[in-house]
């Protein structure tokens, strides 16, 4: 301890004399800083052909556009050399490139961990949630595109606004005129009830399903695999009540309701939460038939 | 939304290659089912040409010298035709197994496997084709 005592001194009297012109000091920290802006202009480039000449990297091919910079208002690929570490997910090494190569690399993301469903791409041919999509499950080159049978508005963004506009079209809340008797009484749902509808309330709205889904890309009225699932998560609520129920299956049994499903299974195949979406689909159909069918 | 960019509806189909099990289904579906209605309309208009066989004389008739035996005796003699009528075959079979299996997917059957059931149909329309070439060939060459 007592060594290091000196040493300290020293330094803090050297440090003093270089601060002794203010001037010179200032200087000295401007040219810091500009090499240091030099340095991050070069990082890009020289980890760039680092990370290309790197065995232990993997290549994405990302699509880029943007319609307010003239030159990128052409779709292309842009090749990034990622760093591969264990557990990597596409979302990190989309990220990795962001922060390290180009910064104007555009994707929406927020909690990482497959909850807020912001992530959703087209990833090697398949609609994945980017941050629960391992990067050793790929083949490389990885290609990330933006969601298909959607608007890109820049890079690997596409606009949601249509896909929202479907899910609100089924009233995705709540609703009931059948209350408990008591005031401070509590509405319970019976856990056989809970079970049924379980899966449907995982949906993250993330779109991946209406992405996938060929008929709703032909058909833009049609309410989509997501939507009918948040019906079927309602009208299948026993807390709703006899009226409410006619009233989803009024939206749900509308020409293009539930019967434009042609049961391809695609919105089965890419959900990120595994919602057996063809399944409600398929049970809300017969549920409407059901509601129709009159024999005397 | 100022300005995007649409990709049209290349990405349908310009992706086949990463399409899976169910969308093949379809595709198929479709497929052999526009192919049964296009063999409807050709039946009825190839078998009304010989509707003049029914004014035949009964010795006519007997001797395959009417319009209708020499339409189909002269079709039957092609061998296009003869493959065709296995590739017909293959077509409508597959259909009425996938159509099955649709059938069960309404119900709520077995939705787990709709893969398997797919290419369970798909093994079942290859095996029944191949017994069916022996049939439908004989005589041809």
């Amino acid at each position: 301890m007592s060594t290091q005592i000196p040493k300290q001194t020293e330094e803090s009297t050297e440090a003093e004399t270089e601060t002794e012109p203010a001037s010179k000091g200032e200087e000295r920290r401007a040219e810091k800083r500009r090499r240091a802006a030099e340095r991050r202009q070069q990082r890009p480039e020289e980890e760039a052909e680092k990370a290309a000449a790197d065995e232990s990297t993997v290549e994405l091919k990302v699509f880029r556009y943007d319609p307010q910079v003239e030159g990128k208002q052409e779709p292309r690929f842009d090749t990034f050399h990622v760093p591969f570490t264990k557990g990597m997910t596409v979302l990190d090494a989309l990220m990795y490139a962001r922060d390290t190569y180009d910064s104007s690399l555009t994707f929406r993301h927020s909690c990482r961990q497959a909850v807020c469903g912001s992530d959703a791409m087209f990833v090697n041919g398949g609609q994945k949630l980017a941050c629960k999509t391992q990067i050793s499950d790929l083949e490389e080159p990885v290609r990330v595109e933006p969601l298909p049978h959607a608007e890109v508005t820049k890079d690997l963004v596409v606009d949601m606004e249509h896909f929202y506009e479907q899910m609100e079209a089924v009233e995705p809340y709540f609703q009931t005129d059948e209350y408990p008797d008591g005031d401070l009484e509590e509405q319970r749902q019976d856990r056989e009830n809970r079970e049924k509808i379980k899966m449907s309330t995982r949906c993250i709205w993330c779109g991946a399903c209406m992405s996938s889904c060929n008929v709703a890309a032909g058909d833009t009225e049609y309410l989509g695999p997501a939507a009918i699932n948040k019906a079927y998560r309602c009208a299948m609520d026993g807390r709703e009540g006899e009226e409410m129920k006619q009233k989803r299956l009024e939206i749900i049994e509308q020409e293009h309701g539930v019967w434009r499903c042609q049961t391809q299974f695609s919105c089965t195949e890419v959900c990120p939460k595994d919602i057996p979406l063809t399944e409600h689909i398929q049970e809300l159909k017969r549920e409407a038939v059901k509601n129709n069918l009159k024999f005397w | 939304m100022s300005q995007s960019y649409n990709r049209g509806l290349i990405e349908d189909f310009g992706r086949w290659r990463e399409f899976e099990a169910g969308m093949w289904a379809w595709i198929f579906h479709k497929f052999t089912g526009w192919v049964l209605i296009g063999y409807l309309f050709t039946h009825i208009a190839v078998l009304s040409t010989g509707i003049p066989a029914a004014g035949a004389s009964e010795a006519a008739i007997a001797a395959g010298n009417d319009v209708y035996t020499q339409t189909i005796v002269s079709l039957e003699g092609l061998l296009l035709v003869r493959i065709l009528e296995v590739g017909l075959l293959a077509v409508a079979v597959f259909h009425m197994l996938n159509g099955t299996r649709l059938l069960l997917t309404d119900l709520g059957i077995g939705l787990d496997a709709q893969d398997k059931s797919f290419y369970a149909s798909l093994v079942l329309t290859g095996a029944i084709t191949v017994a069916s070439v022996p049939t439908f060939i004989a005589g041809a060459f």
